[in-house]
Order: C-alpha cells, then sequence, then structure tokens
C-alpha cells in the first residue's frame, strides 16, 4: 500500500520535472489556431463565405511557405477553426468562449457585419486576445473603449464619402442627393457621414430615409425621390442593395449618379444584367488595384506579403469565383496576424498588439495603419476605397475603377441618360 | 398540503441549484456560456409556460417583453449609469406594467386570435423601437468596455450576470410552482379547460388572466436586460425575434406545457441539441433540419412532452414531476 | 402625383400579398390550424419558378403551372407528413408541426441554395402612362393574381369537391355525417393552400430578388392580411391584400416608410380587437 503511494508520488513528480521542460523538447514546430464564427447560413452568407475563403486561402499559403519563423527558433503554422453564427448574435458570446477555451485559438478574427462584431469583442477583450475585424466596418465598435480590437476596413465614415468628389467631377452643376439606406448600424454610420459631408459641400440632401433590413419592396422608397435628384446614395447589404438596384432600374429613376453600398463591387451583381448598368459601388479592395512593392517603396512604406496578381490568380485557381472585396478582407485579416507575430519574433498578446498599434504597412489590399488613441482605438486610419462602376465592354458587363483618379481603370460615366 | 413536503417543488429547483451551482464552483467560461444560453430559455420558457401552460392562452409574441424590458434595462445603464441589478429589475417591471396595459385589452380575444394579436403587438413594437430615437433607433445602444470595470472587469461582470439569471431561473420556477398550486392557479386550469363554466363557477376570468399576464412578462423583461448587457450592445433586430418567441413555444411544448418541470427539460433538450448540432461537423449544413425533424417526430409521437409522458406512463412518479 | 403613383404601385402589389394570404386563410378556415411553413412554401415557389426558368429555359409565367402542382403535391406531402396526426390534437400541437415543417424546409433549403439572393433576369420593361411608370412584370402578377382567385372562386363554389370543401370549414362533423370524406378534403384543401402560396412565391419572383429566407415577411403579411379580410374567408383576404397594398402606398406620402409597419401591426390588433371578424366580416 504505502509503496504504491510511494511510487505515484515519484512518478508525478518525475512528470512534473518533465511537463515544464517538454516545450522546449519539442519546440520546433507550433500551430497557432485562428478562431472565428462565420456567416456560412444566414443573410450574410455571401460575404461570410468570401471571407472564409480568403482566410483559408491565407492559411494554406503560410503553410505552404514554411510558417513564420521565430527568433527563438520555433516555427509558428496556422490553423483556422470556425463555427457558424447563422447570422445571428445569439450564439456569438458563446461559440468565441468555446474558440478561445476549448479550441485554444490564439487570434480571433471577428464575425461578418457590426453587430456580431460587437458582441464577440466583448468575449475577445475579457479574454485578452487579439481580434482582427473584418466586415465590420461601422465606427462605433472602436469607440467602445476596446484595445485589442484591430480594423481591416476603411471605416463606415468614410465608406461613401468619396462617391461625392466623384459626383462634383461628374456634374460640377449637381446640388440635390437623394439617400436611402438600410437601417443597421454600418449603412446608418455611412450615411451620417455621407450626408454631413454633403452638406458641408453644398449639397441638399433633398431624400433622406431608411428602410428595414430584409425590405424587398423599395417602391414607396423610389416614388419619394424627387424627380429632379442628381444622385442617388445609400443601400446597406448585398441582397437588399442588389434587389434597390433592380427596382431603380424599373422605375426608370433619372439620376445622374446611382452609388450604393456593398453589393456592387460583388462579382455576383452583374445577374441584375441591365439594371447593374452604370451604378457605382465603394469597394475596399479590387483585383485590379495598383499597390505593389515598388509604389510603397516610393512612398516610403513597409511593404508586406503577396502581389495583388498573385492573390488573384491563386484565389480564383482555388475557389473558381472571382475575388471580391470579402475575399481579400479574410486574407488581410490573417496576413495582419502573421506580420504581427514575425515582426514581435511572439504570438504573446502584448507584444503582438504592441507591434499592431505601431504598424504602417502596404500589402497587396492597401495601406493599413490603427489609431493608438484611447478613444479610437484599432480604428482603421490609412486604407482607401476605390469606387467601382459597371459598365459595358462589347456588349458585356464588366466592373471598373473609376475613382480615385490615380487608378482608374475606366472614366465615369452616367447613370442617366445611358 | 404543505408545499414544501412535495418532492415535486424540490426536485426542479434542486436540478437548477445544482447545475447553477457546479458552474460557479468550475468556474471554467466555456460551460458558463453554454449554461447561460440554456438557462435563459429555460426561465424564458418557464414564464412563459405561467400564461400557456396554466391559462390556456398562447402567446406568439411572447419575445415583445424580453425586448421591450431589456431595452428599458439596457438604456437606464447604458444611458442613465444605472447598476445592473436595479436596472434589470426596472425593465422587468417596465415589461410587467406594458403587459398589465396591453393584457387589459388582449385578453379579452380567445384562441388563434389572441395568438396573432401577440404577434402584432411584437411586430409593432419592434417597428416603433427603430423609429424611437431615445432607444437609438435603428442602430440600437451599446455600452462601453469601461462599464463593466464596474463589476470587476468584463470577466467577472459575465460571471455576475450569470449569477443573476441564475438567481431569477430559480425564482421563476418557484412562481410557477407556487402559482399552479395555488387556489389562484386553479381558477387558471379551470380556465384553460373552459373559460365560460370557470366564470359560471365564480372564477375571477379577466383578472385573473390579466395577473397572470404580468407575472409571465416580468420576468423575460430582467431577462432581456442580463442578455443585453453580456453582449454589449442591443438592436431591434435581436430583441424581437419572432423566431426567438416561436421557440420558446417549442420547448414548452417539448417538456410539457402546464408542469413545472417541462419547460426546464424543453430547454435544455432543444437548447442542447441545437448548440450540439451547430458545432458538430458531421451536421455542418443540415443543423437546422436536422433539429425540425427531430421536433417534428416529437410532437407527432410524443404529444404531450416528455414530463407529460411519463406522467402519463408512470403515475407513480405524478408527484416528482411536476 | 406621388401620391397616385405609389397608391398604384401598392395596390398591384396588394393583389399578389392576397394570394398568399388566401392560401393562409383558407387552411385555418377548413381545418383551423395556422400553417406556419407558410413563408418556406412562399420562397419553395420563388426558387420552383427559378429553377424552371435558369435549367429548363421556361417563361417565368408558363412556370407558374408545374409550380402550382408542385406547390399542390407539397401540400399533401406537408399535410399527410406532419398534420394529420395532429388535426384533432390541441391548436398547438399543430403549430409546432408546421414550425418543425418550416425548419426543416428552411434548413435544405439553406444547405442546396445557400442564403444567397438569387433573381429571375427576365426583364419585360415598364410601361409609362402619363407620370406613371409601372414595369409591366408588376401589372402581369397582378393579372396572374386576379386569374387564380377567379379560379379558386370558380373551384370553391361550382366543383363538387370545392363545395366539399365549404361544407367540411362550415362543420365538419356535419360534413361527416353527409358522407364526405374529411380527410380527403382536408388534404386537398391543404394542398390548395400551398399551392397558393407556392404560385405567390412564384409571382413575387418575378419581380423581386429573394432568397431562401425571402417567406418569412410575407408569412407576416399573410397573417395581416387574413384579420383584416376575416380569418377563414378567402375572398376577404384578396380585399385585404388590397387594403394592405394600398396602405404602403399611401402611408409613405405623409410619413417616413420605416412608419408603416407601426401603423399596420398597429391597425391590425386594433381590428382584433374591436372587429375580429375581419372588416368585411358580417358578425
Amino acid at each position: 500500500m504505502k509503496s504504491w503511494k510511494l511510487n505515484a508520488v515519484i512518478l508525478l513528480t518525475i512528470l512534473g520535472l518533465l511537463l515544464p521542460a517538454a516545450p522546449s523538447v519539442f519546440a520546433a514546430e507550433k500551430t497557432v489556431v485562428i478562431g472565428y464564427t462565420a456567416s456560412r447560413t444566414g443573410k450574410l452568407n455571401v460575404e461570410g463565405m468570401r471571407q472564409i475563403h480568403g482566410l483559408n486561402l491565407w492559411i494554406e499559403q503560410v503553410n505552404a511557405a514554411g510558417g513564420v519563423k521565430l527568433p527563438d527558433g520555433t516555427v509558428v503554422k496556422f490553423a483556422a477553426k470556425d463555427y457558424d453564427d447563422e447570422s445571428k448574435k445569439e450564439r456569438v458570446q458563446e461559440l468565441y468562449t468555446k474558440l478561445i477555451n476549448s479550441d485554444k485559438a490564439d487570434f480571433l478574427i471577428s464575425p461578418y457585419s457590426s453587430p456580431l462584431a460587437d458582441a464577440a469583442a466583448v468575449i475577445a477583450q475579457q479574454y485578452n486576445k487579439i481580434m482582427i475585424t473584418a466586415g465590420a466596418a461601422s465606427d462605433s465598435t472602436y469607440k467602445k473603449g476596446f484595445s485589442l480590437v484591430y480594423q481591416a476596413y476603411t471605416p463606415a465614415s468614410r465608406y461613401l464619402t468619396g462617391a461625392l468628389d466623384l459626383l462634383g467631377k461628374l456634374d460640377p452643376a449637381a446640388k440635390k442627393i437623394a439617400i436611402i439606406h438600410e437601417k443597421d448600424k454600418f449603412s446608418t454610420d455611412v450615411v451620417n457621414a455621407l450626408k454631413a459631408y454633403g452638406e458641408s459641400k453644398g449639397y441638399q440632401i433633398a431624400l433622406f430615409e431608411g428602410y428595414d433590413s430584409g425590405a424587398t419592396d423599395f417602391a414607396p422608397f423610389i416614388n419619394k425621390i424627387p424627380a429632379d435628384a442628381n444622385a442617388v446614395m445609400g443601400g446597406g447589404h448585398f441582397a437588399d442593395t442588389s434587389t434597390f438596384a433592380k427596382q431603380l432600374f424599373e422605375k426608370g429613376v433619372k439620376a445622374k449618379m446611382v452609388a450604393l453600398l456593398v453589393a456592387p463591387p460583388e462579382p455576383k451583381f452583374a445577374e441584375l444584367g441591365d439594371a447593374a448598368y452604370g451604378v457605382i459601388g465603394a469597394s475596399q479592395w479590387q483585383p485590379e488595384a495598383k499597390y505593389s512593392a515598388e509604389a510603397a517603396k516610393k512612398a516610403g512604406i513597409e511593404w508586406f506579403g503577396i502581389s495583388v496578381a498573385d492573390f488573384d490568380k491563386t484565389y480564383k485557381a482555388k475557389f473558381k469565383e472571382e475575388p471580391s472585396y470579402h475575399s481579400a478582407g479574410g486574407y488581410v485579416a490573417g496576413l495582419i496576424v502573421e506580420y504581427a507575430i514575425k515582426k514581435a519574433g511572439s504570438t504573446e498578446t502584448a507584444k503582438v498588439k504592441k507591434v499592431l498599434d505601431e504598424m504602417n504597412l502596404m500589402t497587396f489590399y492597401g495601406h493599413l495603419k490603427f489609431d493608438n488613441s484611447p478613444k479610437a482605438h484599432g480604428l482603421q486610419v490609412a486604407h482607401e476605397m476605390v469606387y467601382t462602376q459597371w459598365q459595358k465592354k462589347d456588349g458585356k458587363l464588366v466592373n471598373q475603377i473609376v475613382w480615385p483618379e490615380a487608378a482608374q481603370t475606366a472614366k465615369a460615366i452616367n447613370y442617366f441618360p445611358r | 398540503m404543505k408545499f414544501w413536503r412535495q418532492p415535486g417543488f424540490w426536485l426542479p429547483l434542486a436540478l437548477v441549484f445544482l447545475w447553477g451551482g457546479i458552474v460557479l464552483v468550475l468556474k471554467q467560461d466555456t460551460i458558463r456560456e453554454t449554461t447561460f444560453t440554456v438557462m435563459m430559455f429555460m426561465a424564458l420558457a418557464s414564464s412563459l409556460n405561467i400564461l400557456l401552460g396554466y391559462t390556456g392562452y398562447v402567446s406568439f409574441g411572447h419575445i415583445v417583453f424580453f425586448g421591450l424590458g431589456g431595452y428599458t434595462g439596457f438604456f437606464l445603464i447604458s444611458e442613465m449609469g444605472w447598476p445592473l441589478y436595479p436596472a434589470a429589475l426596472a425593465g422587468g417591471a417596465l415589461s410587467g406594467v406594458i403587459a398589465l396595459l396591453v393584457g387589459l385589452a388582449v385578453l379579452r380575444l380567445r384562441g388563434a386570435y389572441f395568438a396573432l394579436a401577440t404577434i402584432g403587438i411584437n411586430e409593432a413594437a419592434r417597428a416603433f423601437v427603430s423609429n424611437f430615437g431615445p432607444f437609438g433607433g435603428a442602430t440600437g445602444l451599446f455600452v462601453n468596455f469601461s462599464a463593466y470595470e464596474k463589476y470587476g472587469g468584463a470577466g467577472q461582470a459575465l460571471w455576475t450576470t450569470f449569477t443573476f439569471l441564475w438567481i431569477t431561473t430559480l425564482v421563476v420556477l418557484l412562481v410557477s410552482y407556487l402559482v399552479k398550486h395555488s387556489r389562484f392557479g386553479l381558477g387558471l386550469q379551470a380556465i384553460r379547460e373552459d373559460e365560460d363554466a370557470a366564470m359560471v363557477m365564480g372564477v375571477q376570468a379577466p383578472r385573473a388572466k390579466t395577473i397572470t399576464y404580468v407575472i409571465s412578462a416580468f420576468f423575460p423583461g430582467i431577462i432581456g436586460t442580463l442578455y443585453f448587457f453580456k453582449n454589449g450592445n442591443v438592436e431591434p433586430g435581436d430583441a424581437f425575434q419572432l423566431h426567438m418567441s416561436i421557440e420558446m413555444l417549442v420547448m414548452v411544448m417539448l417538456g410539457g406545457m402546464g408542469t413545472v418541470l417541462g419547460p426546464m427539460v424543453g430547454a435544455t433538450a432543444y437548447q442542447g441539441l441545437r448548440g450540439y448540432l451547430l458545432t458538430s461537423p458531421i451536421f455542418k449544413d443540415l443543423h437546422l433540419a436536422v433539429a425540425g425533424l427531430i421536433l417534428l417526430l416529437i410532437i407527432l409521437f410524443v404529444p404531450a412532452g416528455a414530463v407529460g409522458w411519463v406522467r402519463g406512463r408512470l403515475p407513480a412518479l405524478r408527484r416528482v414531476l411536476e | 402625383m406621388q401620391l397616385i403613383s405609389s397608391l398604384t404601385d401598392g395596390l398591384l402589389l396588394g393583389f399578389v400579398y392576397g394570394v398568399a394570404a388566401m392560401g393562409l386563410t383558407l387552411i385555418w378556415g377548413v381545418m383551423t390550424v395556422i400553417n406556419l411553413a407558410h413563408g418556406p412554401v412562399i420562397a419553395l415557389g420563388m426558387f420552383g419558378t427559378y429553377l424552371f426558368f435558369t435549367h429548363l429555359g421556361l417563361n417565368p409565367y408558363l412556370a407558374l403551372a408545374p409550380v402550382a402542382l408542385f406547390g399542390l403535391l407539397l401540400g399533401f406531402i406537408i399535410y399527410g407528413m406532419a398534420v394529420h396526426r395532429v388535426i384533432n390534437a390541441p391548436h398547438l400541437s399543430s403549430l409546432l408541426a408546421t414550425f418543425a415543417v418550416n425548419m426543416i424546409i428552411i434548413g435544405l433549403g439553406t444547405a442546396i441554395f445557400s442564403t444567397s439572393p438569387q433573381n429571375i433576369d427576365y426583364s419585360l420593361g415598364s410601361m409609362q402612362i402619363g407620370f406613371l411608370t409601372i414595369p409591366f412584370s408588376r401589372l402581369l402578377a397582378t393579372l396572374g393574381a386576379v386569374l387564380f382567385t377567379a379560379a379558386l372562386y370558380l373551384f370553391l363554389y361550382f366543383t363538387r369537391p370545392g363545395k366539399a370543401i365549404r361544407a367540411v370549414a362550415n362543420n365538419r362533423r356535419a360534413a361527416e355525417l353527409m358522407g364526405i370524406p374529411s380527410s380527403q378534403v382536408l388534404a386537398l384543401s391543404f394542398g390548395l393552400g400551398t399551392m397558393l402560396a407556392a404560385v405567390a412565391g412564384g409571382l413575387i419572383a418575378t419581380f423581386f430578388p429573394f432568397t431562401i429566407l425571402s417567406g418569412g415577411p410575407y408569412e407576416l403579411k399573410s397573417f395581416v392580411i387574413c384579420v383584416l379580410g376575416g380569418l377563414g374567408n378567402p375572398l376577404g383576404a384578396l380585399l385585404g391584400g388590397l387594403i394592405l397594398g394600398g396602405l404602403e402606398g399611401l402611408i409613405p406620402t405623409f410619413m417616413p416608410v420605416s412608419w408603416v409597419p407601426v401603423v399596420e401591426f398597429g391597425l391590425f390588433v386594433l381590428v382584433l380587437l374591436v372587429k375580429p371578424s375581419g372588416l368585411l366580416g358580417a358578425k
């Protein structure tokens, strides 16, 4: 009896001595788990799936390239773990807690859309985990006192303002704007900033109305657009915005410019046929983007990662679809983590956070820099939108970059007369 | 008959007490989150059952009280700087007051008409709140992360919220039992069987129904505040989900309506199943369909719900499984 | 001017709403079942039309015929699998049974079609009358709605099975005593109800993009319409649809569009309280 106990104690002691030593023995490789929930089902599934694709592509490439080597010789490889959040907030916190505790996620990526990301941020912050948000563009998320949440997207407040600059170029005489938007956090943030910017530029906001998420009938709104409005702006997410665009066309709206959120940059938008023609979209990124290592060098900014062309090519080869900015967003979220770990030489939250706070980086996706003041910590301050327009080339619809002028692939045209 | 001598009184309370207690002792966050979801629905289903199970009135849009109470409580926390406890109670109280006003009018309707009216009320409330400035309109309200500092950081705040929910659940179950076994509750069950006959027998049906409605609206208000506080934000779309309301009905039915234990069992089974299917790799894309199929089979073949079925089969257990 | 164009749009849409609501109200009238699978069936009608159009190249209006047939069969299946066993149980059971069907359809639909929006790329252009611009698709949809209503009316009033349905709706016991096979009639009515839902979905799909989740809002509107027109009264449902469509056109002319649902559902509760038999109801 006694000897049995003694043996056990000895055994445990040996084990206890071995355990702390174990990591250094097997330290050659370490797998960092990137955890997230995504909208695999539910209303945000188009946007969500592309983001998943983008992230998976990054994981595949970074691992194939041998992962990230840390100064202590450890090789960091990446793996992803995700759950379906059904595009609903109900289980987001439960799933993120599970990701952190049960699946041992080291870094987090936000769910798609601002409300879901907000709920996840509470959990990330509490467990001292860094979360990169992709697809949570609302400014308000970063004004809630989180210190570990970093935004990959241009914030909502700068989403459509560039389209107004474009309008000034397209039609200097324009003065009346109608704004119709989805009544969710993101779109509301966008149009509030747009309205303020428009008014400061001397535009008259002739209509300012919101529709419920999931709306299908836009006739009541379209009927309210004044006949002499020069531009129609707004929208929300993919489903409602494409419906809106279709009905604008059917109702024969006679505005010079129609600029909408989220949907137009998606390749699927072309299924609307004629209704897509002339519609301008605000995009975080386009395959035609002109970011490059040389340009970064000229501007004195550090460059990191894959080139635009390579991303476009490898993405198409793997998923048999055109990458959209949601795809790029998923990829770049991973890329940011990779860069920060490499630069910090560690996977510890505090060290990685320090790198992110000071980061000033150029990638295939554009310029990235985070606000590090406590007031709006993590807000994306450098990344710029591009504006795209569906135009016809040899009778086929193609999406062209029309703004800013430096990145133009084609000149902007009028929505009406067409 | 003294109720505290009945095993049926102690069983649900003891189960929830133990469950919550174990979670608090283990201090394991994943378990807490899973339990939070289950317990939240347990309490919601139980409070719905107080109306649905005992009076037979099908409140289809019961989630409106979760939403309105939650909004009120959250408003008090985020805009007025109230602490969680009084804010949650105030949220509950507001739900109760609204139930009183609405109930006076709507409870005159019976059967499907009442059910449809409650849907209308929920949708009207959702549309109203998304236009209501003080509640932030369509974009809702949020608390700054620093608000959790008062509770000893976010981690501690979540534990506090959980403890509060645990106590609320216990109280709901207690009230549910007491209502069922009081003279008042017998009156309600008479209404359920035949309202006109009950009135003839001297049950003051309108008053009794209204009181029951208020009770069953009070708790969802508290739970709403806790849930939104935990999430850190509230929006009309999350607060007034008709789908959640129907799920509450499902849970009551699964466990067995009109029993104290039933909604508990139903909520645990339903949420457990959904949670499992959602995270299991096999059913990844089919989780909803599989859950629906299982639900259909249960409704068709075990219509009295789990607890009702056992009570029917094993009369000896009737005093234990209330 | 805005008033007239807004009202026209609303009324045209109202006809289609009416067809969807007729399906719901028919099922309620005959067997006092609130069919919670109504929304997903509408969505399936949308996808049916879409699949016939994109894969078989069938004109979306011609596709309505197979979609209607498919809706009828689907109704029989749902009735046989989910509703028949609980038809005499307390009404909550049938509610939950149809909710389970709702979950199954949405679940399978999401797995097969994903929830990305689909769109029938079939444009007929618009008609211009003065300042009014009316898309032809909406006009045709209205026409389709009227035709289906007329057909339903003729069926219910001038054929034997139709008369049997009305008899069962009136008093199932008495009808059974008169030798009417009630389970067949119930199955038929359920089939007709889902057929109407599928057709309404098909019509909607010709002018709105849709996802597998799109049925939900129409299901809710159907509830409102049924109550406005009187629960269980198919022709009342059409009128209810027009009233709702009219309101949706009218209200935005003098207040923000986002207040429409507040008024709609407020009115709905009010009608239930004051005149639960519906605006048309005699007693």
